[in-house]
């Protein structure tokens, strides 16, 4: 019985990086501030180096989804690195970023007309090793342009993050995580009156061969999260019930 | 300056420049020397004396500028020209402004048919454009200098003829210091050969070694030299065709070859371009271009290639295409540590990104790009500005002191509050058809306007929280009135 599940373990590892999750070079490793989140996906850390979908529905939590996504981007672009935002309705406003540990003129901001030149675009710039992320605003996309991305990001260990507001249909997608913030009401701080610190509901709602969970986190631009568990934490098996699935899939991907 | 500007011929005009806190007059047409004004006059003076003359302000190098025009131009006389006085030519000394062209026509005249058409055709054509000219020729510079100046008769000067021609000439010939020919002229030598014969020694001791060093010069002892101009030549590929090209292999192949070619030249020369036109040149007489443009200089062919691989579809080639093209019209240095650095990760200055960028400018075209540094105002809408350069830094910090929504709305849109008087934010405020109740606010942040840019009422900004968690900036537009209420508008969403 160990030595199946032993085998079991062995063939997980193997199969992570078929999947995009490679261990990071030394030095390359960057800690995302995410404590408990981090510990819902594979070895325990955020994967950097990946296709992340972030999916959104009203004005606010776009809101919240652009702060996510700015204090996400900090630690990556920590050391000069510099991002891209690629998008076709833009309304991000850049010197809020900083707020979020980012400086804004460390991004490059390209706007488009179309959603399939903002793809083609998101592309190219995943496939750029010199950048540290790229934010694509990007509503809808079908499966063979999210493998495009997730094949580029695989080559260059760049990160991205595909932020879909509104979406139209939520089928599948080569990426590594979904995740959907939304708002929490602030808290006041002691006895202080007036709006706190951004709140959020962190959900991930799909990560390859970790946990999904729900957590909220509170952003501090002189803190960084602080991130406590959501009472309903979905546990679930440490494998996915469709493991077959799963499998084929990363042969279906290694023979394409 | 006459002949860009036809309607000031026949009228004086003068070039004037500041000089301490005067302002002078640098040169003055022939129909204003006619009237007594020279250079080095005062300008208000020479108004007093011609009320109708026309002063124009003097640009410092405009001469150099014309002359080595004109020495280009001429190389089409003789192979190796050169602007008098552009080096201190002879090394005259003294702030001596460049006026004239040495052309060295050793092994020319015979193809225009002897020295005189041959110096007849350069002073025709000169006059021909509106030029006032005087040439000479003769087997040293100085003295074709002094013949072509000061010289009254015959301008072409035989050989070894130098010491005959000269004689008659004023003393200024020789292009000696101010001071020396006033010594001569004092001591009655006016013409060059009062002295030319006189001992050496004794004109050594008296006038010092330039003027024995000019004479030498003139009579051809002394070695002259010259800076010849080398025109710029431009970053210009042509590959003829023997058979029309029609397929998209073919054009390519052009491409790539006239782009390894400038891209050599390039590379030898320290320098990149900015901005590569590729041209081909159809059958039937139609010409079709693409352009492409590079966020920094480079020299790399198969970036190039990339970018004009995006715009190859639009070239019709049609019934074929028998000549292709590749200019680079803009051109600059670049550093030659580029290649080296190809492949390392340095933020903004990553080549990597720059040929990114590039690719998106080519298939996208210019404006959709966009990198933003802070302003030091506090109008939401201009507290920051777009920057062209990469290399551009920000001159002052990003500014996190106030509460600003991570989401901004392209414009305020407005809103239909329930706000109590005078400066509370809304309890309740409908935005598109939602109603939303306040449970925590922030404010006010008063925003005045630039006044001296645009007029209308300040903004006071309110951070609200409502019920449901949302933050909203909204903000009221102007002071409460006894005749109105102002406006109220939510202008983004905080994170």
């Amino acid at each position: 019985m160990i030595a199946k599940r032993e085998l079991i373990r062995r063939l997980q590892e193997e199969l992570l990086p078929l999947q995009g999750f490679r261990p990071p070079t030394a030095g390359a490793r960057v800690d995302m501030g995410l404590g408990p989140v981090a510990a819902a996906f594979p070895r325990g850390e955020f994967p950097a180096g990946a296709v992340h979908e972030l999916i959104s529905a009203s004005p606010e939590d776009w809101a919240a989804t652009g702060g996510f996504v700015a204090a996400l981007l900090a630690p990556l672009m920590r050391d000069g690195g510099v991002g891209i935002w690629i998008g076709t309705r833009r309304t991000v406003f850049p010197p809020a970023l900083k707020r979020f540990g980012v400086d804004p003129d460390k991004i490059v901001f390209v706007d488009l007309a179309r959603e399939k030149d903002a793809i083609w675009a998101m592309e190219e710039a995943l496939k750029c090793e010199g950048l540290a992320a790229v934010v694509g605003e990007i509503r809808d996309l079908d499966f063979t342009a999210s493998r495009k991305l997730q094949l580029a990001v695989e080559k260059s260990r760049v990160t991205g993050f595909l932020v879909r507001h509104q979406p139209r249909n939520l089928g599948t997608v080569a990426a590594v995580a979904r995740w959907r913030v939304g708002l929490l009401a602030s808290e006041p701080e002691g006895e202080m009156p007036g709006v706190g610190f951004p709140r959020w509901k962190v959900e991930l709602l799909k990560v390859r061969n970790g946990r999904p969970g729900e957590w909220i986190a509170e952003w501090n631009n002189e803190t960084g999260f602080k991130i406590t568990d959501h009472e309903q934490t979905i546990c679930l098996p440490l494998l996915p019930a469709s493991q077959n699935r799963l499998v084929g899939y990363s042969q279906a991907g290694a023979a394409g | 300056m006459v002949i860009r500007k036809p309607e000031l011929r026949g009228k004086p005009v003068v070039l004037s420049a500041k000089d301490h806190n005067r302002v002078v007059i640098t040169a003055a047409s022939p129909e204003a020397e006619k009237e007594g004004l020279f250079p080095g006059m005062v300008v208000a003076d020479s108004r007093a004396l011609l009320p109708e003359l026309v002063v124009m302000e003097d640009k410092a190098g405009r001469e150099m500028r014309l002359l080595r025009g004109l020495g280009e131009w001429c190389i089409r006389f003789a192979p190796v020209t050169a602007v008098d006085g552009a080096d201190g030519v002879g090394g005259s000394g003294g702030a001596e402004r460049p006026d004239g062209l040495i052309l060295d026509v050793s092994g020319c005249p015979h193809l225009w048919g002897g020295e005189e058409p041959y110096l007849k055709q350069i002073l025709k054509r000169l006059r021909a454009i509106g030029y006032h000219v005087q040439g000479a020729m003769a087997d040293t510079m100085l003295a074709a200098w002094a013949v072509a100046r000061y010289g009254k008769g015959y301008p072409i000067i035989a050989a070894n003829g130098q010491a005959a021609a000269l004689g008659p000439l004023p003393c200024q010939a020789l292009r000696i210091e101010a001071a020396t020919t006033e010594r001569l002229q004092q001591l009655g030598l006016a013409r060059i050969d009062q002295f030319i014969s006189m001992p050496r020694g004794a004109l050594r001791r008296r006038f010092g070694a330039q003027l024995l060093h000019r004479l030498d010069q003139a009579l051809g002892h002394a070695e002259e030299s010259l800076e010849p101009i080398c025109p710029v030549e431009a970053f210009t590929e042509r590959l003829p065709c023997l058979e029309p090209i029609q397929t998209r292999t073919g054009i390519e192949i052009a491409l790539q070859r006239l782009l390894n070619q400038l891209c050599e030249r390039l590379q030898q020369e320290g320098k990149g371009l900015r901005t590569a036109v590729f041209k081909g040149y159809r059958v039937d007489g139609k010409m079709e271009s693409i352009e492409i443009s590079t966020t920094r200089a480079t020299h790399q062919a198969n970036h190039l290639f990339a970018l004009f691989e995006i715009r190859l579809a639009t070239i019709e080639p049609a019934l074929g295409i028998e000549l292709f093209i590749l200019e680079a019209p803009k051109v600059e240095d670049a550093a030659p540590a580029q290649t080296t650095l190809w492949s390392g990760s340095a933020g903004l200055e990553d080549n990597g990104l720059a040929a990114l960028l590039d690719r998106l400018t080519g298939k996208f075209g210019a404006g959709v790009i966009h990198r933003y540094l802070p302003e030091e105002r506090y109008w939401p809408e201009r507290s920051f500005r777009e920057s062209t350069d990469l290399r551009e830094t920000p001159s002052t910090s990003w500014p996190t002191d106030r509460p600003r929504p991570i989401q901004l709305l392209p414009h305020p849109e407005p809103i239909q509050v329930t706000a109590p008087i005078p400066d509370y934010p809304p309890m309740l405020f409908r935005y598109k058809g939602v109603l939303h109740k306040t449970a925590k606010a922030d404010g006010p942040e008063r925003i005045e306007r630039e006044w001296w840019t645009d007029a209308g009422p300040h903004r006071d900004y309110y951070t609200v929280e409502d019920e449901s968690g949302g933050r909203y900036w909204l903000f009221r537009s102007g002071h409460y009135r006894d005749d109105h209420s102002p406006q109220w508008f939510i202008h983004g969403f905080f994170a």
